[in-house]
């Protein structure tokens, strides 16, 4: 058997995990790994970003709309610690990602050295897993083992940090993919007992309610998810993590959970009899106040990590296991129903909220453009085909209240953690997943110009993504929050703004702005139309609001129309 | 839900792996809980760890953090228990003047009854080693205070559990599983 170095190993391993494209940034102490990827370049894309929290971020948006694991690389130092924002994105979002760091040599470490950074000891609390190689032979096993883990069970980041001369090392390598580690027990055995109990509560409730998150998505249950809610005929609602594990249009989604949710779930929340979570960890954010949150009902909750289970809610009955597992043995216990009554309490409040709220948003006459609308005309043009990646913000919410999903794996945002910066990147790492699909990103000013220096890699890419930006020359969630909650103090939250168009014009692309109604219609057509990446600013009314709002603090049905 | 705080012996077994410990004391730091006292050791089987970690908090808040360290891949079982779940050893150590000893014949009555171990004597200084339940040491340093202490030192809390945890069983499950 001949010698390769650790570097050559590095590729060898990405390889037998099937990783064909990776986002990365080069520098000192990832070098002798580049120099393998320059001459590996024909089996795996590098795709340069323009700062390494990009490289994150793009390889958030591979995995969140392929399902596979994405891949970023960074050298040591500063290039390190860039990736600490898309790490902790990952972790909160359980993302499977795997990140490479080059390290200083192994003589050096703890001294200080020319970027040396502990790396390990920064991203130990927002990582599943992670570990520092100090020797060629242990790549192999530590890749294989990085890999499983960021997949299995509940999927998360996991950081692998190689010292220079475990680059430059040479041993006879060997890979072995694994299945098991002894002591990582990725998902729980299902008890049986816990499934005919939460059947039985299921099929004696006379208004129970449905929440969903990504569990469902994350573990390929969309099928069988769909199946229990048309069985069981139980109104369901999403976290926005969880938006388009079925379609929006489907009869039986009542809307989204939560701060910026629709009105119906959030009110009979507190009116359900019956309460049944499936792959979601009650976020504060989607309970409001804990302590007056679905305080009436059975709680039963389907979830893979025991550690989630009554965490945030005490729940009555916990379903420890992969939901498409959990799902598949309690479909055939479900009695066949309808909940016609109930579900028509579900349409009466739709209705409240139609009329005060998403008619104006989606219908304006008033002057200034609505966020609202800009998602309306997308949704009309993709058919509801695309992939809609946000930012984080008011058009974040927008977006996910609005745009139409016919595809599970279709709303890729930054949930748990909120990462203003998110979408441009991410949006290039989706497309380049499923160069197929239509992949809209949504951002607003404020988020764009915290990583909008990848425009630099849509450009060397020619990733043809469609950049959207609704551009109020404000951070309008904060601006929001200060009209509502600070007496109009709007304290640093206007921006001014440069011309964002000659900036997309600058790197070459295609570039529109649109700043009355008129002329929306045509500017979302022809960027849809476009076989080229494409940038579209749409200037929306200064202080539009995000509404229903559940203001912090109060309980879900607290929620405000106005 | 009881907000009333209560002394827990947190029970972690462990793959013999660096950094793990960063892992775990990040949980406690993120809820704002000090570790009272803190134990690694070997174990009845080759190559796990046993970390025996005293905790000052709720059973709410233990549930959770047992359960996040659960979580940890190389943890392989962690388990929280009461005073009364568990069998308990402290030890530790004073340095004393050796003057005293022969001055005062108290301070020798106090060390006999303790059930105390002297461990070394030389001219200048003795020093003595008790080992027992928190209560005991507290005792014994207290008398021992009134004569004077040079230095006094004590060990991390170590436990057994009165019922049996089964680490083996999970351990040969594991590999039952993957032969399969």
């Amino acid at each position: 058997m001949s010698k390769i170095s650790g570097s050559e190993a590095v590729i060898k391993c990405l390889l037998e995990e099937g990783v064909d494209i990776i986002y990365g940034y080069p520098g000192g102490a990832i070098m002798p790994v580049y120099d393998e990827l320059y001459k590996y370049q024909d089996k795996i894309q590098h795709v340069l970003t323009r700062h390494e929290q990009g490289a994150t971020h793009s390889a958030q948006g591979f995995a969140r709309i392929s399902g596979r694991v994405g891949v970023a690389i960074a050298t040591s130092g500063p290039g390190a610690t860039n990736l600490v924002t898309g790490l902790a994105d990952a972790q909160i979002d359980s993302t499977p990602m795997v990140c490479i760091t080059g390290q200083v040599g192994s003589h050096l470490l703890g001294s200080d050295a020319f970027q040396e950074t502990d790396i390990i000891g920064i991203s130990t609390p927002i990582t599943k897993w992670n570990y520092q190689i100090t020797r060629a032979s242990e790549i192999p096993e530590i890749f294989a083992k990085a890999f499983y883990i960021a997949k299995s069970g509940r999927p998360g980041p996991v950081l692998i940090d190689i010292t220079k001369d475990a680059q430059f090392e040479e041993f006879n390598f060997s890979y072995k993919r694994i299945n098991g580690i002894r002591s990582y027990k990725p998902t729980p055995i299902i008890n049986m007992d816990k499934i005919r109990q939460a059947a039985d509560l299921i099929n004696m409730a006379k208004k129970p309610l449905i929440v969903w998150g990504q569990g469902v998505i994350l573990g390929n249950a969309e099928k069988e998810f769909r199946d229990l809610i048309e069985k069981s005929g139980i109104p369901a609602a999403w976290t926005i993590l969880g938006a388009s594990a079925i379609p929006t249009d489907h009869s039986l989604n009542v809307g989204m959970l939560g701060m910026h949710g629709n009105y119906a779930p959030n009110v009979l929340t507190n009116e359900c009899d019956v309460l049944i979570a499936i792959g979601m960890r009650f976020d504060d954010r989607v309970t409001g106040d804990v302590n007056r949150y679905a305080k009436q009902a059975k709680i039963i909750h389907f979830e893979i990590d025991p550690a989630e289970v009554n965490k945030n809610i005490e729940v009555d009955i916990p379903v420890l296991g992969d939901a498409k597992e959990t799902l598949s043995k309690i479909i055939p216990l479900i009695d066949k129903k309808s909940h016609k009554n109930w579900l028509n309490e579900f349409k009466k409040l739709y209705q409240i909220e139609y009329d005060k709220v998403i008619h104006g948003e989606l219908n304006p006459s008033k002057k200034g453009l609505t966020m609202g609308e800009v998602i309306k005309e997308i949704n009309f043009q993709t058919k509801g085909n695309a992939a809609i990646v946000s930012d984080v913000g008011q058009h974040q919410m927008v977006a996910c209240r609005y745009a139409n999903f016919n595809k599970s794996k279709s709303n890729i945002t930054s949930g748990g953690l909120g990462t203003m910066g998110f979408a441009l990147p991410a949006a290039i790492g989706a497309k380049m997943a499923s160069p197929e699909r239509e992949v809209v990103a949504v951002i607003g000013d404020g988020g764009y110009q915290m990583t909008i220096q990848e425009l630099g890699t849509v450009f060397q890419t020619k990733a043809a993504v469609k950049i959207v930006v609704l551009n109020n020359d404000f951070l309008g969630m904060v601006r929001q929050w200060q009209q509502l909650f600070f007496d109009k103090r709007y304290a640093s939250t206007e921006m001014v703004n440069p011309d964002f168009v000659k900036i997309a014009e600058g790197y070459y692309l295609k570039a529109k702005r649109v700043t009355e109604r008129k002329d929306l219609a045509n500017a979302v057509e022809e960027m849809i139309k476009s076989n080229e990446p494409y940038f579209l600013e749409v200037v929306v009314e200064k202080e539009g609001n995000v509404f229903p709002m559940i203001p912090t603090g109060s309980s879900v049905s607290e929620i405000r129309l106005s | 839900m009881s907000k009333k705080t209560n002394k827990y012996t947190v029970s972690v077994y462990t793959e013999d792996s660096v950094g793990l410990l960063n892992r775990i004391s990040a949980i406690f730091q993120r809820r704002h809980i000090n570790i009272e006292s803190f134990n690694s050791s070997m174990t009845e089987i080759e190559s796990v760890q046993r970390w025996t970690i005293l905790i000052l908090t709720t059973e709410v808040q233990i549930k959770k953090i047992v359960g996040q360290i659960n979580r940890q891949i190389e943890v392989i079982k962690a388990y929280y228990h009461t005073d009364e779940e568990t069998i308990y050893q402290e030890s530790c150590l004073f340095k004393i003047k050796s003057s005293l000893l022969f001055d005062d014949r108290q301070i020798q009555n106090i060390i006999k009854e303790s059930n105390a171990v002297i461990v070394t004597v030389n001219p200048e200084f003795f020093v003595i080693e008790k080992s027992g339940r928190t209560h005991e040491l507290d005792e014994l340093y207290e008398k021992l205070s009134n004569y004077g202490i040079l230095q006094y030192v004590r060990s991390a809390r170590i436990a057994v559990t009165k019922a049996p945890l089964m680490i083996s069983e999970i351990l040969t499950d594991f590999k039952k599983n993957k032969n399969e």
